[in-house]
């Protein structure tokens, strides 16, 4: 049998909002590695004293670096909002509306990040 | 090419997987397969909507069912069968409930059962309004377990071989490729299912066109009963899409033009609110269909593109019970007629969805050709008589299908021969004949659509609701034009992948042999009975005709005495 | 209206193996009328224009999952969808996506067929059934109801941009009909399918696309039993780490 094998446009991805949002989040594993190394390379800079870490901050500030990590934290929001928009899917309660879940879901982020910006601003 | 199976199924219907699964419960060192046109979880099986019909309630018995079909079949039914079937319908639907079926259940877990046409007590198993989709689901799901059961989906069967009265086998093509098969088996099921669509206006699917009617007539078995076509009462006009009874047993009202409850006024007893079984809209198919066409000649229809309707009304039911007992039917309202029951009238009208006869079988569904067996719609045993009760078609599929399994494993077991080479020469020549039909069909002078739409309509005006000699012998004289100008007809096509083209010639010869014999047996009874209303004979005739008839592929048409056990024939009496 | 009869234009993709190296389009005219689907226009082709033209269609009530295409670059079912909805036109009717081409608008599903069995889509009971019936509450059915809901049309599979690049994912359906066992009060069946499901081919190769559940038009949401198993599967790996074999479950 000869059949034919469909070929997949090479933007195929441009054809529906869904699908450009799919390549993004695949995208986005390059974002998160780059936050991840970025990491890395934070926690061997603070452990090799005080003239080291200012160096690294220093280089954080650069202009290029600043709009890679604003890029890299868009990607990582993209990931916790498509997570959090699957969770009342994933996590079934009984007898609790699906909405709940979700709205705990962005209760807990808000909770957590105000958590956070405590201990930063304190 | 040539395969080898103990046993072949056609068809992957409700009757052809329970056939399949009890061989290999049976015995599982048979090799079986089964052989089906679509993929066996497309067959039409899946479109049934209502219920399956079993006594499982307290306060009903086996009797009670035997009664009610015995009486709904106006006796033309064998009693011995039917007590077999009420007393397995119940291990079945179980069997069914066991392998995951979702059927619709009470607050306390256990099955629930609604009323249906014709039947005295509630004892119909219902998945909502989804019952033949889980049922067959089911099946076909569980069967993917059977991993021995070798499936040729997407093969379309053209013959059966026969020699020294015996069947030993299929030929069939593989419509991907058009290969072509010669398949042999010790023995044969056929399970393919009714032939609605020799009518122009039906609830069966496109693949419902007689073949394994044709095919076991052609090999020898004679045709019962083929007079007796079920109209049911509601079918949305255009499609014909059916509306299920189910509606009716929820409280549904059928109106006339003046919003009357028109059934009143033909004997099937007097309107209440709450539906009342064995009465009224709860009445059978048969009676019901034909109080429309009186409605019709009293000019109190309504009339539109697509002929006259009446209307069925369930808004009073509320959208809490149609959502949940009938979430289907306002489905198929709203995407097909553009309507919202639970505020709108549904409009109805009879349309042809059931046939009774078959393929004459026994008890254990053996045909009198030897290793040849049917069950399903396709087969007459016959439980269902001159009309058929809606919710026993489905436990009979099962009933019978395991029924005609078990006797065809025990059928191979003791056979000691195998076919002889005319067998293999017969499966060459059905090849040579199909190649032939491709090629030579391009000359022709005749559309096979034109040819099937008049064979519809001859059928609807000649052999309807009522008929009678004149329009019978006008029907027959039509299908013998047609048959000619059907050698006549051409193809477009003559490409062997997926050639639709070809399977639709094919299905459209068996057809009109099918269309043949339903006409040459309504002919020849000249009574009333059930589904069969001849204006020229309007009174059942027990003396002559409580008996089958038989129609030999020779044309020749004799009787079969009805097996009677514990209900003498009598009065068909509802609403009172 | 009587006198000028409306008509629309449906551009069909052909593919005659054999005869086309490739898929070409061919348009034909048929009738406009409010109660035609796209199916009604493709059988007026069939019986009156191009006898040629091959398609599946069986029930025409939208349950036997036959007569999935893709119509005007969505996955429709052709006897659910109505010509008017596209008027004046063209209509574009191509065969489903991601599936290899065999003729015409008729696409080959045997990967799916295949696929289908390894999640063992059937009741798996420990011990002998009941005497009579399983009882089972109606809220315990609802747990599984609507992914037992599943025609096997495919179109779930034709929208789905991870079946089209890793044609190893189980997919949508499969995935679905193995959770409507795994959720049915009378399954203990979970373990067997698990290898299957939680496998990278399984669950894991979805990333909540989601188009799967917009195209379904049963409703099933095979995008929610997907992420559903998710949660189920890293909590029992999770569990395997941690318990001591016993306590597992
Ligand atoms: C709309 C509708 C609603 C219904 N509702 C109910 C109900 O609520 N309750 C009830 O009891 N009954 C109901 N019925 C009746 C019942 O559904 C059918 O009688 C029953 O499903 C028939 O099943 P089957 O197994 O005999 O055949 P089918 O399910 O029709 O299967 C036939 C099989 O044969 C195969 N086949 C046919 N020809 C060939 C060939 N030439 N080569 C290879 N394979 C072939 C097909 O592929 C298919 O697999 C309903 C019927 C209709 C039309
Ligand atoms: S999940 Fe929905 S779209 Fe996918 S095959 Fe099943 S019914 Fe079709
Ligand atoms: S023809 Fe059956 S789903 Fe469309």
């Amino acid at each position: 049998m000869s059949a034919h094998q469909q070929p997949v446009s090479a933007f195929w991805w441009l054809h529906q909002w869904s699908y450009l949002l799919f390549v993004l989040r695949e995208l986005s594993s390059v974002f998160v590695a780059w936050f991840v190394v970025y990491l890395l390379m934070l926690v061997s800079a603070v452990s090799a004293g005080q003239g080291p870490y200012e160096d690294f901050l220093a280089w954080s500030g650069q202009g290029w670096v600043l709009v890679l990590n604003v890029v890299a934290l868009a990607f990582v929001l993209l990931h916790a909002v498509t997570w959090f928009a699957l969770a009342p899917r994933a996590i079934v309660v009984p007898r609790v509306p699906p909405w709940v879940v979700l709205v705990a879901h962005y209760l807990a982020w808000a909770v957590l990040s105000a958590g956070v910006v405590w201990v930063v601003l304190r | 090419m040539t395969a080898f199976h103990n046993i072949v199924v056609v068809g992957g219907g409700g009757a052809g997987l329970r056939a399949a699964t009890a061989i290999a419960e049976a015995n599982p060192l048979l090799s079986v397969a089964i052989v089906s046109k679509v993929y066996p979880m497309r067959s039409h099986t899946v479109s049934a909507e209502g219920g399956a019909a079993a006594v499982i309630a307290d306060d009903d018995s086996l009797d009670e069912h035997a009664y009610d079909t015995v009486s709904g079949g106006d006796w033309l039914v064998e009693q011995d069968a039917v007590e077999a079937f009420v007393r397995e319908a119940p291990t079945e639907l179980l069997r069914l409930e066991h392998q995951g079926c979702p059927w619709s259940r009470q607050p306390d877990g256990r099955i629930a059962v609604r009323a249906f046409g014709g039947m005295k007590k509630k004892r119909t198993w219902f998945a909502a309004d989804k019952t033949g989709f889980h049922l067959l689901h089911t099946l076909f799901q569980t069967a993917l377990s059977y991993q021995d059961i070798v499936r040729y989906d997407e093969w379309f069967v053209t013959k059966l071989l026969e020699d020294e009265g015996g069947v030993h086998g299929v030929v069939a093509v593989e419509l991907a490729t058009g290969r072509i098969e010669t398949i042999i088996a010790n023995a044969v099921i056929v399970c393919t299912g009714g032939c609605g669509r020799v009518f122009p206006f039906t609830t069966n699917a496109n693949i419902k066109t007689g073949d394994g009617m044709a095919l076991a007539h052609r090999a020898g078995a004679p045709l019962k009963d083929m007079e007796f076509v079920q109209y049911h009462p509601t079918g949305l006009p255009f499609t014909g899409i059916l509306i299920t009874e189910a509606t009716r047993a929820e409280g549904g009202w059928l109106l006339n033009k003046d919003g009357y409850r028109y059934l009143q006024d033909y004997d099937l007893g007097r309107p209440t609110a709450e539906p009342v079984l064995r009465s009224m809209e709860l009445g059978p198919r048969d009676r019901l269909s034909q109080a429309f066409m009186h409605e019709h000649a009293k000019g109190r229809t309504i009339e539109t593109p697509y002929g006259p309707i009446v209307h069925l009304d369930l808004r009073h039911l509320g959208a809490h019970v149609i959502d949940t007992k009938l979430p289907f039917v306002r489905e198929l309202c709203s995407k097909y007629q553009n309507i919202d029951p639970v505020k709108e009238l549904i409009p109805v009208r009879p349309v042809v969805h059931y046939m009774m006869g078959g393929i004459h079988t026994d008890i254990d569904g053996a045909t009198p050709v030897g290793g040849l067996y049917a069950a399903g719609e396709v087969a007459c045993v016959s439980i269902n008589g001159a009309n058929r009760l809606g919710s026993n078609s489905l436990p009979e599929l099962l009933v019978f299908g395991a029924r005609a399994g078990k006797a065809a494993a025990e059928y191979v077991r003791e056979l000691k021969t195998g076919p002889r080479s005319a067998v293999y020469a017969q499966g060459r020549d059905e090849e040579r004949r199909l190649r032939h039909e491709l090629g030579k069909r391009t000359e022709g002078t005749e559309r096979i659509a034109d040819i099937r739409t008049e064979m519809q309509t001859t059928m609807e005006e000649g052999a309807g609701i009522y008929r009678d000699g004149d329009s019978l012998d006008k029907a027959a004289v039509k299908l013998h034009e047609l048959r000619e100008r059907f050698d006549r007809a051409a193809i477009d096509d003559h490409s062997s992948e997926f050639n639709t083209e070809l399977i639709a010639l094919l299905e459209l010869d068996f057809m009109l042999d099918i269309a043949q014999s339903i006409v040459a047996c309504a002919g020849r009874r000249t009574e009333s009975r059930g589904a069969h209303q001849r204006t020229d004979f309007p009174k059942r005739d027990d003396e002559h005709f409580l008996a089958h008839s038989l129609v030999h592929h020779s044309g020749r048409v004799e009787y079969l005495p009805v097996t009677i056990t514990r209900w003498p024939p009598g009065e068909r009496v509802y609403g009172r | 209206m009587k006198n000028t009869p409306k008509t629309i234009t449906m551009q069909v993709t052909r593919f005659r193996p054999g005869e086309d190296e490739a898929p070409v389009v061919q348009s034909y005219e048929v009738p406009l009328r409010k109660e035609w689907a796209v199916l009604d226009g493709l059988n007026h082709i069939k019986d009156h224009l191009d006898g040629t033209l091959s398609y599946r269609w069986s029930c025409r009530m939208g349950i036997c999952g036959s007569c999935g295409m893709t119509v005007n670059g969505k996955p429709q079912l052709s006897c659910a969808t109505f010509l008017t909805d596209y008027a004046p036109g063209p209509v574009r009717v191509e065969p489903l996506r991601n599936f290899p081409v065999i003729r015409d608008l008729v696409v080959d599903i045997s990967d799916f067929m295949e696929k289908l069995p390894k999640v063992k889509p059937w009741l798996i009971h420990d011990g002998e059934p009941p005497e009579g019936e399983f009882l089972q509450t109606p809220r315990e059915m609802d747990e599984y109801k609507k992914y037992s809901m599943c025609i096997n049309c495919m179109l779930c599979y034709s929208a789905c941009p991870v079946y089209a690049l890793e044609p190893e994912f189980l997919g949508p359906a499969a995935i679905a009909l193995g959770q409507r066992y795994n959720l049915d009060s009378r399954d203990d069946g979970a373990e067997d399918r698990r290898d299957v499901l939680a496998s990278a081919a399984g669950v894991w190769a979805c990333t909540f696309v989601g188009e799967c559940s917009t195209a379904c038009p049963k409703g099933v949401d095979p995008a929610g039993a997907i992420q559903r198993y998710k949660l189920t599967a890293a909590v029992s790996a999770l569990k395997d780490y941690l318990l001591p074999r016993g306590a597992r479950r």
